[in-house]
């Protein structure tokens, strides 16, 4: 016993995925209820005994070998019997515990089959996207539904059946554990690089909550991202581009909302905050997203996340390569938002006048009619462009519009600065 | 110094209780437990297995065993410490800060020297 052995941070909520994963592969899919209860039961037994008998010398193994116990009682006990069954008893009882969890925010991602294997599963096709998110959080993540309630500013009781429903259907579709066939394997990818994508942006908004457990949440896409796209059976440039994308808006993380909540726009962060590391990392990724010929929305995004990193400050910008990559994405995707950030880049390059005739030009604008943003930024440039009433008027249409404390403080600063 | 045991009384774990909050629960056992060993302090824990004992009376010729000693499984003692202190005070004040106080009660005794 080793009193003194500080544990891992993360390592349980690593550990927890990573046991899952590897019973659900020796036992298959369609016991992956019976893996996720028998590795609760097994960090449950360590918090029973760890505080008086200290903590293991290798905490992993341990919790594996109880984890692994656990699973071979409940298929003893639970008339599970079939003709496969002493076979998986003969694996299971025989395999390796699965190496150590690594921290969190290594850079070198483990090259886990079957950690990837149970993302793949967890973010299959057949699910809705919430579905897929809630799913590989609770899966691979090692979150509890708790945690994930919070991160999503939802009921419990809304995700614990979200989560019920999409086992259930993974159950009743017989969906396997393991790589998918490689004709079917492009579909599978570009289903979980959706999820991570959708996973990253619900971790990454500040609209409100529990910022400590949606930081996490964006973490936790990055890690499964750096799987995908450092795994060899999964790395392509979309993998990349995605990965690029979350590492360069993640470096902003620490400049964005001070101890006290308030929120900093991109232009006023002190980017001596920015993390350094995450930028580098980014960039890298970005390089090795360019090696095909398809160019996905999460390359365009990342390319201009990566002109901000790549700034010294908001004026040195590199204004007209954003302005083109922003009319890329718009062509791509259409959306009103893109072209509400589009015309912040107009306005860098021609003056706050060509931003607000960009605004008005926007298509669909009726969709942006919930959306604060747009208020606040016509504020902004009509404050640039010397128009005080104006602007006061739209802060005030921003305040009223606000979906979290944080952004309506941020915006009544705004407002008190100019009346 | 003086020898104490200390009979944990479990109440029970939170429900979906996150693998995250259950790695906190242990390293503040953990860091409880080195605090009072960085005084010099000898402590040893004592795991007990799950579930109720045995209480074995003796009546009139007849010994009667039952489970026990409580009515309530959710009162069982989850386990025991065994520490050097120099009074029911000095143990309570190091014990003000055990993570236990949250999921149960702690019971004091002194172990008689003479």
């Amino acid at each position: 016993m080793a009193d003194a052995l500080a544990l891992v941070d993360h390592l349980f909520r690593r550990q927890a995925g990573q046991m899952i994963a590897t019973l659900t592969r020796m036992l298959g899919s369609r016991h992956l209820a019976l893996a996720e209860d028998a590795v609760q039961d097994a960090l449950l037994t360590a918090m029973q005994q760890w505080p008086f008998r200290g903590v293991p010398e290798h905490p992993e193994a341990w919790l594996f070998q109880v984890a692994r116990n656990r699973a071979l009682d409940r298929l003893r006990h639970g008339r599970m019997a079939s003709d496969k069954e002493p076979a998986i008893k003969r694996e299971i009882e025989t395999v390796a515990a699965p190496a150590a969890a690594p921290p969190l925010k290594d850079e070198v991602p483990p090259l886990d089959d079957d950690q990837l294997g149970l993302l793949l599963l967890a973010c299959h096709p057949s699910l809705t996207a919430d579905a897929r998110v809630a799913l590989a959080l609770k899966l691979v993540g090692g979150f509890s539904v708790g945690e994930i309630a919070r991160a999503f500013l939802a009921q419990e009781s809304t995700i614990a059946q979200r989560l019920v429903r999409a086992k259930r259907a993974l159950r009743d579709d017989d969906i396997g554990f393991g790589m998918p066939e490689p004709g079917e394997l492009p579909s599978r990818l570009d289903s979980v690089i959706d999820a991570l994508y959708l996973m990253f942006n619900e971790g990454y908004a500040a609209t409100s909550g529990d910022q400590l457990i949606r930081d996490d949440v964006a973490f936790e896409a990055i890690r499964l991202a750096r799987m995908l796209a450092h795994h060899p059976a999964t790395t392509c440039p979309r993998a990349w581009a995605l990965l690029a994308l979350m590492l360069l808006h993640a470096a902003r993380f620490p400049a964005r909302v001070d101890a006290g909540g308030t929120l900093f726009l991109l232009r006023e962060q002190d980017r001596s905050k920015w993390n350094r590391a995450l930028i580098a990392e980014g960039l890298h990724a970005l390089d090795r997203s360019a090696s095909g010929g398809a160019v996905t929305t999460h390359h365009l995004e990342a390319g201009i996340a990566a002109c901000h990193a790549a700034a010294s400050s908001w004026e040195a910008t590199n204004w007209p390569q954003i302005v083109e990559l922003y009319d890329e994405l718009l062509a791509l995707t259409g959306s009103p938002v893109v072209a509400v950030n589009r015309a912040v880049a107009i306005s860098r390059v021609d003056g706050p006048l060509s931003g607000l005739a960009a605004l008005d030009a926007i298509d669909n604008r009726a969709a942006l009619q919930h959306y604060p943003l747009l208020p606040a930024i016509q504020a902004e440039l009509w404050r640039e462009a010397g128009d005080l009433g104006r602007a006061a008027a739209c802060y005030r249409q921003a305040v009223g519009l606000a979906r979290s404390a944080p952004e309506q403080r941020w915006l009544t600063s705004r407002l008190s600065l100019l009346v | 110094m003086k020898t104490f045991i200390m009979l944990l009384h479990d109440a029970g774990f939170p429900e979906d209780i996150s693998p995250e909050q259950i790695q906190a629960i242990i390293e503040r056992y953990v860091a409880w437990r080195q605090k009072i060993q960085q005084n010099g302090r000898k402590v040893s824990g004592h795991k007990l297995t799950d579930g109720q004992g045995r209480v074995m009376r003796g009546a009139s010729g007849q010994t009667r065993i039952t489970d026990g000693p409580y009515a309530e499984a959710r009162e069982v003692i989850g386990g025991l410490f065994i520490l050097e202190a120099n009074s029911y005070e000095d143990v309570v004040e190091l014990s003000k800060d055990c993570p236990h106080l949250e999921f149960g009660s702690i019971e004091i005794r002194e172990v008689d020297p003479t």
